[in-house]
């Protein structure tokens, strides 16, 4: 599998590796994937008390493409409310790591991650 | 200083042997004459290397040099005898028997019999990856016309017993065919003494060049075959084509050379493999894949499966070492290795897996190299791995409910 530049840089650095305390004020948690799929990513989030997401952590077992998909919505999330951050979709992760077609579901399950997350921070704070 | 990148994927394919590509060059341009011309001196002369390649294949595998057919490769060979044997047996019967953990080169020929109205049975295997022979005594039917197992696994190396299978079928009057394109020059094959009808070799997995193989076809008691290549009646009709003089010196020569080094080269081999073995022994989690009983697996070979790190990531994270991976992310199907599946591997470690096939030209120091990098890949990736997090905060993964996608 040849790899862009980004996918690369982003294996090799990756950005917000790690995983904050599970009882931490404000964090929340989306784990997606199965491990016999390949793939599983874990994104958490932590929000502050005005809604913004400050900042943000991943662990993924997976190939290249999914630790950089992972590693790329721990950047874009920072800053953004909830509902910005479920703006991010799957082919702007793709688009910007130019991954291959057959790499394409690695962008899908990080985007699904920023939605088990935020959704996991709703049912925390007793949104809908 | 090491040279990189190392080479680990033998089992994929080896370089060309330097004394193998010299014997080669004076059949491309200076001797170039077709080996079926039989009027004058170009042809002769071409001949005659053609029949001493063929008398130095037969006897790395212990056959009369009448019983090589020179093929394109094993993929080819595995088709002609399986095709050719279950066609010119058709009246007989139409049931074939084979293994799950076969090449694909096998598998998918059998699928296309099975197209044409054959039946198939693909017998699973035990956990070492060796073939279970009550299972396959109790597969047999009347109607059983062609059995196909391989020596030696590409993926696992392990060697099945085709002396034991083949002395059943003998007895029961079954075609049997093996796929050695991994076996020679790894492992003695005797067929003076091993009751096979025919057997697939290939040149490039043992330092021979690619594009060549051959097919074993016994003399006595005699294995027919129906033709699947039609044309110029070469190789007694077997298989029609102009034969590549310089590719087949280059597989005479390689085998020849297997054949004189074989003794002094496995028991360096297996000590190399033994030493990444120890090295990877050290990695905690980290399984190996198909029995290691030194009687039923290559030397070469070293199948490992590193829990909780995907196998493409590990491979991406270990780029100086050219290994292969049973991870779905390194085939076009999105599917993890059949091989370890079939040995009852769950689909996580079948992710997991890196295939290390060692060879001539391994050495002790990209040896050490590499349980090095390997150490630090696998550290590297389970920090980033959540499977790991858990299993190291005692959660049974086996227990989780997975959104699957």
């Amino acid at each position: 599998m040849t790899y862009s530049n980004k996918v690369l840089d982003h294996y090799e650095n990756p950005r917000n590796a790690g995983s904050f305390a599970q009882d931490e004020e404000g964090v929340a948690t989306g784990m997606v994937g199965a491990p016999a799929c390949g793939d599983v990513m874990k994104l958490q989030i932590k929000v502050s008390k005005d809604g913004i997401i400050e900042d943000a952590r991943f662990k993924t077992y997976g190939c290249g493409s999914a630790i950089a998909s992972s590693s790329l919505v721990t950047e874009w999330v920072k800053g953004k409310t909830l509902d910005e951050a479920l703006t991010i979709k799957n082919a702007r992760i793709a688009e910007e790591l130019a991954l291959p077609p057959v790499k394409i579901h690695c962008s899908v399950l990080a985007e699904d991650a920023i939605r088990a997350a935020v959704a996991d921070y709703k049912k925390k704070h007793g949104e809908k | 200083m090491v040279k990189l990148p190392i080479y680990l994927d033998y089992s994929a394919t080896t370089p060309v042997d330097p004394g193998v590509v010299q014997a080669m060059i004076p059949w491309l341009a200076e001797r170039f004459g077709n080996p079926a011309s039989r009027s004058h001196a170009f042809g002769w002369e071409a001949d005659a290397a053609v029949e001493k390649a063929r008398e130095n294949v037969a006897m790395l595998v212990g056959a009369d040099s009448r019983e090589i057919i020179w093929t394109s490769g094993a993929t080819e060979s595995n088709n002609l005898a399986i095709k050719g044997a279950a066609h010119f047996h058709k009246e007989k019967g139409r049931h074939i028997i084979t293994l799950k953990t076969e090449h694909k080169a096998v598998l998918d020929t059998v699928r296309e019999l099975e197209r044409e109205g054959f039946a198939a049975t693909y017998l699973g295997v035990q956990e070492s990856g060796l073939i279970d022979l009550g299972a396959f005594r109790a597969a047999l039917r009347p109607d059983t016309s062609v059995v196909s197992v391989m020596l030696v696994n590409n993926e696992i190396g392990v060697i099945q017993p085709v002396g034991e299978i083949g002395a059943i079928c003998r007895e029961k009057g079954i075609v049997f065919h093996v796929d050695a394109a991994q076996a020679t020059g790894k492992v003695e094959i005797d067929l003076l003494k091993l009751p096979v009808d025919l057997m697939s070799f290939s040149a490039h997995k043992t330092y021979g060049p690619k594009g060549i193989g051959a097919l074993f076809v016994r003399r006595k008691p005699r294995a027919r075959l129906e033709a699947q290549m039609h044309g110029g009646g070469h190789e007694r009709g077997l298989r029609s084509g102009t034969l590549p003089t310089h590719q087949i010196v280059g597989m005479g020569e390689a085998f020849r050379l297997a054949r004189e080094n074989m003794a002094s080269e496995l028991p360096r081999i297996r000590a190399l493999r033994d030493r990444l073995l120890a090295g990877i022994s050290g990695i905690e989690a980290a399984y190996v894949n198909g029995g290691m009983a030194p009687e039923h697996r290559v030397p070469h070979n070293l199948n490992v499966s590193f829990a909780y790190v995907e196998g493409e990531s590990l491979m991406m994270s270990i780029k100086d070492i050219a290994v292969s991976s049973g991870s779905a992310c390194t085939s076009a199907s999105l599917e993890p290795s059949y091989v370890l599946r079939a040995l009852g591997r769950d689909d996580e470690l079948a992710h997991s897996s890196i295939r290390f096939t060692l060879g001539r030209f391994t050495t002790t120091e990209e040896i050490d190299h590499a349980i090095e990098v390997l150490r630090r890949g696998v550290a590297k990736l389970r920090d980033l791995s959540p499977l790991w997090e858990m299993a190291q905060a005692g959660i049974d993964l086996d227990t989780v409910q997975w959104a699957a996608h």
